[in-house]
């Protein structure tokens, strides 16, 4: 059953995995400029022989003809080829794999962040649900949703750099290389992704817990004659557990943007930092490479949360 | 399942009231709901002071006062002087327009290009119907604001290719709002009764579905406009806005980072206006959705799932 399951939800890829590619792909072509006379370095008015041109032209696979020239993409990006960086001139894989560590940290330590701090604030603010501590839970969310990441980043380097100078404004140290000084670099970022997300982490767990409160299990718990705690903190919380944990999944193409913009913040050497860099060296192919390897990040964990919501909540039947 | 059906087809069930009736239920509505007073003032003054624009400002918005570079806020001053003496507060007027104007021509692009596919898809159903399921689906996968990004950065920012850009990603929730809308109202009495009158398919979805389903997609264009304010000012943030002559608050907050420690200012008031607009919308968003379907809420979280 779920073994079936799982290879539907590959089969259902295929379309998504060729429209995402046919996308990225015919963005590729509004690139103003000749892509013959970008690769070979000459953009500002240079001469370029005839020969060189036309050699350029056909080893770019250019003279077929468009639908030959995506399945050859398709076929090479498959076989984990996003092309030579015009920039580093090394494969673009190589240049963004060097840069995913970082952004992993950031990530990953965010996520966490988020779910440590949402997590019990909504329970709390779903318990006192219309106390003083649930306007604060929900102020909170409405403040996470309509401050502009970059600005609350800005104020963060304001307060925690510029005035109280506790914490460098920019940069990024190594763990292996001095882990003290790692964790000061990636405090202000890792805090302001953080509250991004558990803004919304924590609107959907107090929603998820009222509701989880008016199921029939909460009132056989009681009638058995738990004690309130108890029902709360290990039957209702465990079930509404499975809904976050979907939702904060889901947070993974917004986690794109955020980080992209984090990174550019506090000039973090991360992926999101190499896309915007990408973008005023006019290296395209990174951009592509940068674009693609986010997106397929959003859908394999979309399948993986997907795959686990059916070992974490057994009940679930699929049609 | 069945239940979810239910929840769908009770948000559109709410048939296009006549005026008087409307005007009163808007009153009624007003005054219960704070979020919807809050957001709503909020927003009458956003959408006021765009219009009027930075002519209400006594202070030219390109003069520079070089006696008052990187002043802080003062009587004639009221929010400070940016690095060439220019006056903050007009500044921030004129980024309103612009806010405004991207915000608005994206969300309605992005209504104008989903919704005849979801209309599409639903009517003809079949194949077209899949294929146009699985284009959205693709499009989804796509981090918005890093599609974004990547559109404008390729094409050059223009007041055109900004509200494609923004849109793009949003293409999908209109498709899906008017797919599932079509489908429920499709079986109901009044459209069997128009069919039956002989009306053709263009002018039943036009004038007799459309207006039916109207209440959810306007509950989606209101928090959209909150996404695309906040899409615009990261771009112009990040340096791939609208350049001069255009004024983003983006780009004001851009160019406000080299002098966060003599001027901060600069970057604070910029980020408050930005922030106060996409409250604004959010709030009368939410209060809408909560307003139309109490249930909307869980089904959203299940819609996710």
């Amino acid at each position: 059953m779920r073994l079936q399951y799982i290879a539907m939800r590959l089969v259902q890829l295929i379309p998504m995995v060729l429209v995402v590619t046919m996308v990225v792909f015919f963005v590729m072509m509004i690139v103003p400029g000749d892509p013959v006379m970008v690769m070979l370095g000459a953009v500002d008015g240079a001469q370029v022989s005839r020969e060189v041109y036309d050699a350029m032209r056909m080893r770019l696979g250019l003279d077929q003809p468009l639908i030959v020239q995506y399945l050859h993409w398709l076929a090479n990006l498959l076989q984990g080829d996003l092309g030579t960086s015009i920039t580093h001139r090394t494969a673009a894989l190589e240049v963004i794999l060097q840069r995913l560590v970082p952004t992993m940290y950031l990530m990953v330590g965010g996520l966490i962040m988020a779910v440590i701090i949402a997590v019990p604030a909504g329970v709390l603010a779903a318990i006192h649900n219309n106390t003083k501590w649930d306007h604060l839970a929900t102020a909170f969310v409405v403040a996470g949703i309509s401050v502009p990441t970059f600005w609350l980043a800005l104020v963060a380097v304001l307060i925690f750099a510029v005035y109280l100078g506790w914490l460098p404004a920019i940069g990024y140290t190594r763990p292996q290389d001095d882990f003290v000084d790692f964790l000061k670099h990636i405090a202000l970022p890792m805090s302001v992704v953080a509250l991004n997300i558990a803004a919304t982490v924590l609107r959907f767990q107090r929603q998820d817990f009222l509701e989880q409160m008016q199921q029939d299990y909460v009132r056989t718990a009681r009638a058995k004659g738990l004690s309130e705690r108890l029902v709360q903190w290990k039957h209702v919380l465990r079930n509404s557990l499975i809904t976050t944990f979907t939702v904060v999944g889901l947070q993974m193409a917004y986690l794109s943007g955020l980080i992209t913009i984090v990174e550019s913040v506090f000039n973090y050497p991360g992926i999101g930092y190499l896309l915007l860099n990408s973008i005023r060296t006019r290296d395209f192919i990174v951009v592509q490479g940068v674009v693609l390897f986010m997106v397929f990040l959003v859908i394999v964990v979309n399948l993986i949360v997907d795959i686990l919501y059916t070992v974490l909540d057994p009940r679930i039947r699929y049609s | 399942m069945k239940a979810q059906t239910a929840d769908e087809s009770a948000s559109f069930e709410r048939p296009a009231a006549r005026s008087s009736t409307v005007l009163r239920s808007v009153i009624a509505f007003v005054g219960s709901d704070r979020r919807f007073i809050v957001g709503g003032l909020l927003l009458i003054l956003y959408i006021l002071i765009a219009l009027t624009g930075p002519g209400i400002s006594p202070h030219d918005l390109n003069a520079p006062d070089l006696d008052v570079r990187l002043g802080a806020p003062t009587a004639t001053h009221w929010l400070g002087t940016d690095r060439i003496g220019r006056d903050v507060l007009t500044r921030i007027i004129a980024g309103s327009q612009v806010s405004l104007e991207v915000a608005a021509g994206a969300v309605l692009m992005a209504l104008m290009i989903g919704a005849p596919l979801g209309a599409l898809g639903s009517y003809v159903g079949g194949k077209i119907d899949a294929l146009v399921q699985r284009v959205m689906e693709g499009i989804m996968a796509f981090p918005s604001l890093v599609l974004a990004l990547a559109l404008v950065a390729l094409a050059g920012p223009s007041v055109a290719m900004l509200w494609f850009a923004i849109a793009f990603s949003s293409i999908p929730r209109y498709a899906r709002l008017v797919r599932s809308g079509v489908l429920t109202q499709k079986e109901r009495e009044y459209v069997l009764a128009a069919q039956a009158m002989g009306q053709t398919p263009m002018r039943i979805l036009v004038r007799q579905i459309l207006p039916n389903i109207m209440a959810p997609i306007a509950v989606q264009l209101t928090l959209d406009l909150a996404r695309a304010i906040s899409v615009e000012a990261a771009l112009s943030y990040l340096g791939l806005g609208l350049s001069v002559p255009y004024i983003s608050w983006g780009t004001m907050i851009r160019d406000a980072q080299d002098f966060l420690e003599v001027a901060p200012w600069l970057a604070i008031f910029p980020g408050l206006a930005l922030a106060g607009f996409i409250l604004a919308f959010t709030l009368v968003g939410d209060a809408l959705r909560d307003r139309m379907d109490p249930r909307m809420r869980r089904s959203l979280s299940r819609r996710m799932v």
